[in-house]
Parts: structure tokens; sequence; C-alpha cells
């Protein structure tokens, strides 16, 4: 089901073979035109002017919260916050909760698969408020080791941050599972990081039972510059605000101010409105293919990758199974390192990812100081695959016995 | 840019040289009795290098380098040590300046004669993504000529 005739890029560069999606996909058509009609035919300043045309930029504004809200199943649809993306999304839970809510004494969990994303902001949170960092550890096939966890987990859990997908492993984690561990013993804000999540599988945040979840418009087929912050309304209303500005105020005094409603309170300055109405026509397209579809998809395009890769003497595979994981598949080959590696690829048009893919806490824990990295989107099919495995037999020749 | 010529820049940059000092690093391990050990590390990749400097006067009398890394990075390293060795500062500032120029795409790989080897790097230039692992043992000798004891 490939839909690569729907991304101009990919059009255009028919030997493109585009496996690094986990870091960003390629935009299809139907948003690159929703964003130039909105420019074309509503813009203008939403919530600002009170002529038709500000109004008709509102307008569009709003229905693209709507249809968003409605793609990641959420009914409260104040409840979504437009952000720049998940790191923004993350940073201001961080902030405008932690502070007020995080105290000595205090204990946050975190996991040893997060992005820095979701990591740091945890990171430094605990040493300005004089809380302790808990960092739950894996098991040997890259899960969160759910044991680990629990002997982590108690009354004095203030916080736990996880990914719902990793985006080093692809590993999937068990949500409802993790969020009745944390609810079993403490009261703690579960807050998720869904970069990697709503772009690859269905996600309904009323069902999840998580206070916050973040994610990122351009890792799913949306624009760069958005994304979305997912939380609960009781949390929202008592949570200061993040960053101060016009459109978050309702009134402005000399000496005090007052915050406008959900969402505005959490949306200071001039919205990104271009890059919701591409956000809503991402999700739109997503829907169109349907997200059941999307990760079937994916499972069997990285099920077959792994299994070739498996077969390539030298190569390693980080990770779990291939029923465990979303479209993302880590490796190594003997001692080419995956920079060398990704330059090789690149000569055959196969771009990979090679680093630490922003997670140096999982590296070390791998022993590894870079792993190759290719993920799988909707646009991809088998043919990437075998460009994939034949650049890393290119590879293997050309580095032959290295032994350093 | 066509594949095919991207191709011919990657055939260009993965010289045999390059890949030979991979497989068989010069002067790696750790120097007895160095003057100075300079760590380098590139974030992006995870890629760390050591120097390990030993000073007569104004000379370096003696040099290794140890740690991980790409090919580039690696080859980059042991070739530099084997062209330093016996240098003077005054002469390895001049081989510094011409290697960065190199890889920067400034100068030809004819004008860079005084390279030797290193010359096989010059492909780095078409990879500016890459320019950073060819540098890194570089910098990391810089850092070292500025610490060298008074």
């Amino acid at each position: 089901m490939s839909r690569r005739a729907d991304f101009p890029l990919l059009v255009r560069n028919p030997d493109l073979h585009y496996l690094d999606s986990a870091a960003t996909s390629q935009k299809p058509a139907f948003v690159l035109d929703a964003m130039r009609e909105f420019y074309e035919t509503s813009y203008a300043n939403p919530h600002r002017g009170a002529y038709a045309l500000s109004v008709a930029a509102t307008d569009q504004y709003d229905l693209a919260r709507s249809r968003v809200a409605q793609f990641v199943g959420l009914g409260d649809r104040d409840c979504l916050v437009f952000t720049r993306g998940t790191t923004e999304a993350i940073n201001l839970v961080a902030t405008a909760w932690g502070r007020r809510n995080v105290a000595a004494g205090d204990e946050i969990v975190i996991t040893a698969l997060e992005h820095h994303a979701n990591f740091v902001p945890w990171q430094q949170l605990a040493a300005q408020q004089g809380a302790a960092l808990r960092i739950c550890e894996l098991t040997q096939d890259g899960r969160l080791d759910l044991d680990c966890l629990r002997s982590l987990l108690s009354l004095r859990t203030r916080v736990l941050a996880f990914s719902h997908v990793s985006n080093a492993l692809g590993t999937i984690n068990p949500v409802a599972e993790i969020v009745a561990l944390v609810r079993d013993v403490s009261d703690a804000l579960i807050v998720c990081d869904g970069a990697q999540g709503v772009p690859h599988l269905p996600v309904g945040f009323d069902e999840l039972g998580v206070d916050f979840y973040a994610f990122s418009g351009h890792k799913m087929c949306g624009p760069m510059g958005i994304g979305g912050l997912l939380g609960k309304r009781e949390i929202l209303e008592q949570m200061p605000p993040y960053q101060m500005g016009g459109d978050m105020i309702e009134f402005v005094h000399d000496e005090t101010t007052t915050w406008n409603e959900l969402p505005h309170k959490f949306e200071a300055g001039t919205p990104n409105a271009a890059g919701a109405v591409g956000l809503a026509a991402a999700a739109e397209y997503l829907d169109s293919i349907g997200m059941e579809n999307v990760l079937r998809h994916e499972q069997q395009l990285v099920s077959d990758a792994y299994t070739r890769l498996s077969q390539v003497e030298e190569v390693r595979i980080y990770g779990p199974t291939p029923r465990e994981r979303s479209g993302v598949i880590s490796f190594t080959l003997g001692d080419v390192h995956p920079h060398d590696l990704a330059t090789i690829l690149d000569g055959d048009g196969v771009c990979i990812r090679a680093g630490n893919h922003c997670a140096q806490p999982l590296m070390r824990r791998l022993d590894v100081s870079a792993t190759a990295r290719a993920s799988f989107y909707v646009y991809n099919d088998e043919s990437d695959t075998d460009a994939l495995i034949e650049g890393i037999m290119k590879a293997k020749a050309m580095f032959g016995h290295a032994a350093v | 840019m066509p594949l095919s010529d991207r191709g011919a820049q990657i055939a260009g940059l993965y010289q045999e040289m390059i890949l030979d000092h991979y497989r068989r690093p010069r002067n790696k391990g750790v120097l007895e009795n160095a003057d100075a050990s300079v760590t380098m590390k590139n974030p992006l990749c995870g890629d760390e290098i050591v120097l390990h400097v030993a000073f007569d006067g104004e000379t370096i009398r003696d040099l290794s380098f140890s740690g991980r890394g790409c090919s580039i990075s690696q080859a980059s390293a042991s070739m530099m040590t084997q062209l330093i060795k016996g240098k003077t500062t005054a002469e390895i500032d001049l081989l510094r300046a011409r290697f960065r120029e190199m890889v920067m795409g400034g100068a030809a790989a004819d004008d860079a004669s005084s390279l030797g080897s290193l010359r096989s790097l010059s492909g780095v230039s078409k990879f500016p993504a890459r320019v950073k692992c060819a540098l890194l043992a570089w910098n990391a000798l810089g850092t070292a000529l500025d610490e060298r004891p008074a």
C-alpha cells in the first residue's frame, strides 16, 4: 500500500530511498496544498482583527484544533495546546507544572529509553527542585523492565515520564500496564512522549489514562514547527502559564494580569495557524489511510527487514522482536562505523540515520557510541529494504576485514 | 545531484589509504610520559579521541592517540601522528592551517603537498557532515599546543 505517489519530493526523486521518517517524515501534496490554500484564501492574524479575513483565519485555526483533537482521541478539544512540537510540549509541563508541584524529597521517574527531550527537562527539574531522578532500566532486548519500574514507584513519586514508542529502538511500550502500575502506588503525574506514537499507531488520549501526551506534526506528514500537548482539563486549569505575551492574557493591569481560558492560556503570541492547518490536513491524510493500516504496513516492512538484516553476517540488531516495535530498526555492522555506513548508503540514495539518536543514556546502556537506524513509513516498500541491504553489502565489501 | 556523481564522490572519500589506516591505525595507544593528554569528543556521533603528546622544547618529540570513531576520524588521527612527530610548533601551525583549508574545500590537494598521505582526505570537503570527523584529532592537537608546558 505504499503511498509514494502522494509525496512530491519522492516523486521528483524516484531513486531516493528515504528511511529516516523517525527523524522527520516527508510531506504529501495534500498537506502542502492545504497550507497554500490557507495562505491564499484565509490568511490574517487569528483572534485579532474585527474584519472578516481575520475571522476566517480564526475559524481555520479552530477547525484545525478540532480535527487534530479528534485524530488523537481527545473529546475536549480545548485541552489540545498547540506547541512547536514534542520538545516544547514536554518543557511546558516540566516548567509550568513541575516548578509548582515538585519539591525537595520528591522523586521523578523516567526511563533509559528516553529521547533527550523527555530526559533532560526532568533531570534539570529534579536538580532545580531538589528532587531525586530515578531511571527505569531495560531488559536485554530493549523493553522497559517493568519489575524495575515497580521497584522505583512509591508515594514519593511525583512524576513518571516515558515514551509511547522509542525513537531509537522502535519499542512500543505497554501504556495501560504502566499507567496501572503507577496509579496503584501513587498519584504521580503521568507524562507520555508520543513523538513516535501518533505518527505510527492509533492513539486515543481519553482512553490512555495518562495525564499529558506530547507529539510533533513533522513526524506525521505535517509541517515542522507545530505539534501539541494533550492534557487533562483539571490539571491544565490549575497550572500557571508557561510563556507570557499576547493572546494568553485576559486583563492586563499595571501590577497584575489575569489569564485567558484554555487553550489560549498556554499559547502566547501569534499562533502558528498555517502549521495547525497543515497538521490538521496531515491528520486527515493519515485518517484516509487508517492508522491500523499504517501500523500494519510498517510492521510488515520492519519484520521483513529484521529477517533479512539478521541474515547478514556481522549485523547486530538492537531492540525487541518485530511484533513489539513500530517501523524502526537500529543496528550496527561489525567494525564499520554507523557514520561510514550512512555515507556509503547515501551514495546509493539510501537515507538512514547514524548516531546516538538523541538518546545518549540509552547508547551507554547498549554499550555503543552510535547505531545505524532505518525507519519506515507509509511511502516505503520492499524496494527500500532491497536498497538498504544492497548498500550494507557494498559497505561490507569496501571495509572488508576491518579490524579495529 | 545525480546519484552516479554522489557514488563517485563516495569512492573518492573512501580511498584505500584511509581504509588502511582505519584497519591498521599507526601510533595508536597511550603514550608513556606524555606531557599532555587531550580528550576531544564529537557529541553528534559519540566519537572520542584522546591525543597524547610529549614535547621537547618547541618540538613534538612523540605523540599517539586512543579512543574510537569512524574511519575518517581514525585515519585522520593516524596519519596526523605520523606527519607531526618531530615537527616544531611553527611547522605544525602551518600544517594545521593547510589541513583545515583542504578539508573545508579551500585548497586543491595539489597545494597541500606538505600534507603527504593526509591528502587522501581531501574528498571530505564534499561531505560537510564529515568535516568534523576529519578535524577531531587536529582540534585535539591545537588544544595540546595551547596547553604545552612553558
